[in-house]
């Protein structure tokens, strides 16, 4: 897992930042629980007391098309809500891929779902994570959990927000879905955090 | 002892009408302030005028009063009522105003069934604004825009509003009257005091139309003008019951 | 306060509406605003005392809302550009009745049909009356999730206080964006000071009259200048605006709600490189901050005006500066939502042609 000091980052013009603030771009094809892992993140930052942001797209395109949003997370107040080259990208299918791959910081991480995404980025610049987070959602029997998995991952990873905090927050925004659907959940999250942590042993 | 059998009304103030010689609006403004009166809801009744001539129905009507943008009376009504539906809240239109401009409106304050009573005025023409021709305006009446008459092709139908509101699900009951004579002035203020009595009993939208002459843009004395309703219009716009379901209705929980 | 809450703008803006006592709420779809109207449905439903209806038109919503404004309720209604547009008839009547409503426009892409993105072309309708007639409308210009709820609860306030329409002047953006948020205490309508104007029945009282039909010009114009005099008296009191990090700069950029939020992030950019750029942000763009804005030009000579439109607001900028700095002008229209980095771009080439560092 990053630790927050080491993410001394330098963007395209090679001006280098420290990243109290993250900007975090989730896409993928509507049904694929995109905006949802944008606000769980949102939420489990909110939890830990930073401030964060949650900007959806919108209208057209997230009636049936893809859908994409970004989030905000930092320790000072937010000036843009908007993303010039995020720090993160979560891309959940090839077209998400296509999209935002070279939108991506210098040093920045992509998080692919490898059960969609055959392709790979071109740049040798940013970190790839690759998970197949379909096939680990219907190992666990849930198969629409694997935003849930996804979710975990990004957070055992990049440490933008704890793991608790994530649990904390899906308890929460499902809290009429009941335990089991919690559980389910939960397992999901751990699973993606262990992928990930597997494969940065390995 | 002496008897007081004519007075005027407490709900009409005390000035003299400005309407021109046979205009209806002087005799449909006595009437409301009549049944005002008899029904006892002066200190609860809210009116709302339209654009047009009888824009100055405040000076006489003697209640509160707000004025609404050319057409949209009844939504104006409409948010009056909502908020306060203890008042008895009405609307004063003429034909351009609720059967061309505010037709959308009308339409579906009459579908929601809102506790409104419409007072329709038909008289032809936009008498304000100079006789020019209304929805209302006969085949072939001459008027400033249609001076060789009005054309079907041209001009379209002269518009039946009243009927269009008959199918309406919210809408009570409404009816079409004149006032060119006695007799027809007394089943207006009749016709008047139900629609009226309709919305105080809950029971959803009510609209009286009435048949009114417009002398001086139709270029006849008063009596013809009154002659002209009675021999023409009426062929084209029959006095009648065009819809009356209160006897139907159970009141506040209808269409629920 | 209460918990903090992460909440869609235009939630929010129903939220706030509601605290604030508002009880009548008239509108049509459109997007992207239809959050609120969806909101403040299911929020109203709740409250025996409060009325939602959606109108066949938006003409007919506003049209609701003056009449529900004339009973003293605190009554709302929320659009988009086009419809906001359809809205102005009514806008114009209410303020020549000097009825109070807050109108709120969450701006997309224009003209005519355009398109759903966030953009700021409504400011010349929005602060220049609107509609038909002498007359002003308060404009106020959220930039962030808590602001959405103070303003919106302020514009109720600022609308009963003065008998006049408030615009609450959002986009896409802030509709469509989630913030955490606190909310205070709601306020109930039984709370608010008495009305002593509105239409309830002339039951022991003379009859009253609420229009604007003035025919005779001497009382038009004596009416005229009644709203002039309350309109000067808006002007002197209620200007706001934000400074932030201008007291070194060189550079000041103007921006308001949303460009606003996207400058800062490129003044926090070039500050970085030790450009010394500050923001100016109106939060009342009706009454513009003017004589804060000709304040400024003591320090700073050159102003970049950032607007997502191709440029309204800077014609109020160089009206208050004058010949004392050099306006600048940065505008993206179309929806197009500029990136911190096009707009810290910006601001350094301007920096490097006029060698202020």
């Amino acid at each position: 897992m990053c630790k927050k000091e080491e993410l001394v980052l330098k963007d395209r013009e090679g001006l280098s930042y420290t990243m109290s603030i993250t900007k975090t771009i989730f896409s993928g094809f509507g049904g694929q629980g995109v905006l949802m892992m944008g606000y769980v993140l949102a939420t489990a930052g909110m939890q830990e007391d930073k401030h964060v942001t949650y900007l959806p797209s919108y209208g057209a395109e997230v009636r049936g098309g893809t859908a994409n949003c970004t989030i905000t997370v930092s320790d000072d107040p937010i000036a843009s809500p908007v993303a010039s080259f995020p720090d993160f990208a979560v891309l959940m299918n090839t077209p998400s891929l296509m999209r935002f791959e070279g939108k991506v910081i210098t040093g920045g991480t992509v998080f692919l779902n490898s059960d969609m995404v055959e392709l790979r980025p071109k740049r040798g610049d940013v970190e790839v994570v690759a998970i197949p987070v379909n096939t680990i959602a219907e190992r666990l029997g849930n198969a629409r959990g694997a935003n849930m998995v996804m979710i975990g991952a990004l957070a055992q990873k990049t440490g933008l927000v704890s793991l608790d905090s994530v649990i904390k927050s899906i308890k929460e925004i499902f809290a009429t879905k009941g335990a089991k659907v919690h559980e389910m959940n939960t397992l999901a999250i751990k699973e993606g955090a262990a992928f990930v942590e597997e494969q940065s042993s390995s | 002892m002496i008897k007081q059998v004519f007075k005027r009304p407490d709900a009409l103030k005390d000035n003299i009408f400005h309407y021109c010689p046979g205009c209806g609006h002087s005799v449909i403004h006595r009437l409301v302030a009549e049944v005002i009166d008899e029904l006892g809801i002066r200190g609860k009744t809210v009116g709302v005028p339209p654009a047009g001539c009888a824009v100055l129905a405040y000076n006489y009507l003697d209640v509160d009063m707000g004025e609404a943008p050319h057409g949209r009376a009844v939504a104006v009504a409409t948010g009056i009522k909502r908020c306060r539906p203890d008042l008895v809240v009405f609307t004063y239109q003429g034909d351009g105003d609720i059967a061309a401009i505010g037709t959308a409106e009308t339409v579906h304050a009459a579908n929601r069934g809102e506790r409104l009573t419409v007072i329709f005025v038909n008289n032809g023409c936009y008498g304000m604004t100079g006789g020019q021709m209304a929805p209302t305006t006969l085949l072939g009446q001459t008027t400033t825009t249609t001076p060789g008459g009005r054309i079907q092709l041209r001009d379209g139908f002269p518009v039946d509003l009243s009927q269009m509101l008959a199918v309406a699900g919210g809408s009570v009951y409404i009816e079409r009257t004149a006032v060119t004579s006695p007799k027809n002035i007394i089943k207006t203020k009749k016709a008047l005091k139900k629609a009226f009595k309709v919305q105080m009993d809950d029971l959803g939208f009510s609209l009286v139309e009435i048949l009114s002459a417009c002398p001086t843009n139709w270029k006849l004395s008063s009596v013809d003008s009154c002659k002209r309703i009675e021999d023409e219009v009426i062929k084209q716009y029959p006095l009648m019951v065009i819809k009356d379901t209160t006897g139907t209705h159970s009141g506040a929980d209808e269409g629920a | 306060m209460g918990k903090k809450r992460l909440m869609r703008g235009s939630h929010v803006i129903a939220e706030a509406a509601t605290l604030a006592g508002c009880r009548f709420y008239a509108g049509y779809p459109i997007t992207p605003q239809n959050e609120l109207p969806e909101y403040l449905s299911g929020r109203f439903a709740k409250l025996e005392d409060a009325t939602f209806i959606q109108a066949e038109s938006e003409l007919a919503a506003i049209n609701m809302v003056m009449g529900a404004s004339m009973t003293g309720v605190r009554a709302m209604t929320s659009s988009s550009s086009p419809g906001i547009s359809l809205k102005q008839e009514g806008i114009s009547y209410m303020a020549g009745m000097e009825l109070p409503a807050v109108v709120a426009n969450i701006m997309r892409g224009g003209p005519g049909l355009g398109n759903i993105a966030p953009s700021q072309q409504d400011y010349f309708q929005a602060t220049r009356g609107g509609g038909h007639g002498d007359y002003r409308t308060i404009v106020l210009a959220p930039h962030s999730g808590q602001e959405l709820v103070t303003l919106t609860m302020k514009a109720f306030d600022l609308a009963d206080t003065y008998r006049t329409p408030v615009i609450l002047l959002g986009d896409g953006l802030m509709g469509q964006m989630m913030e955490p948020v606190t909310f205070p205490e709601p306020i109930e309508p039984s709370a608010l000071p008495k009305k002593e104007w509105t239409l309830d029945g002339a039951m022991e009282r003379d009859s009253r009259l609420i229009c604007s039909l003035r025919l005779d010009p001497f009382k038009m114009e004596q009416h005229n200048w009644k709203l002039a005099r309350k309109y000067a008296a808006i002007c002197e009191r209620e200007t706001e605006h934000e400074s932030y990090l201008l007291d070194d700069a060189v550079v000041a950029v103007v921006a308001f709600g949303t460009a606003a939020r996207i400058a800062k992030g490129a003044v926090n950019r070039v500050r970085k490189e030790g450009l010394k750029a500050g923001l100016f942000r109106p939060i009342t763009l009706w009454p513009f901050p003017e004589n804060e804005i000709r304040a400024l030009t003591r320090s700073v000579k050159h102003i970049l005006v950032f607007e997502m439109n191709f440029g309204q607001m800077v014609e109020d900028v160089r009206l208050s500066v004058g010949e004392k700095a050099t306006v600048h002008f940065h505008g993206r229209p179309g929806g197009i939502i500029s990136t911190p980095h096009e707009i810290a771009d910006a601001i350094t080439r301007l920096v490097y042609r006029h060698e202020l560092c």
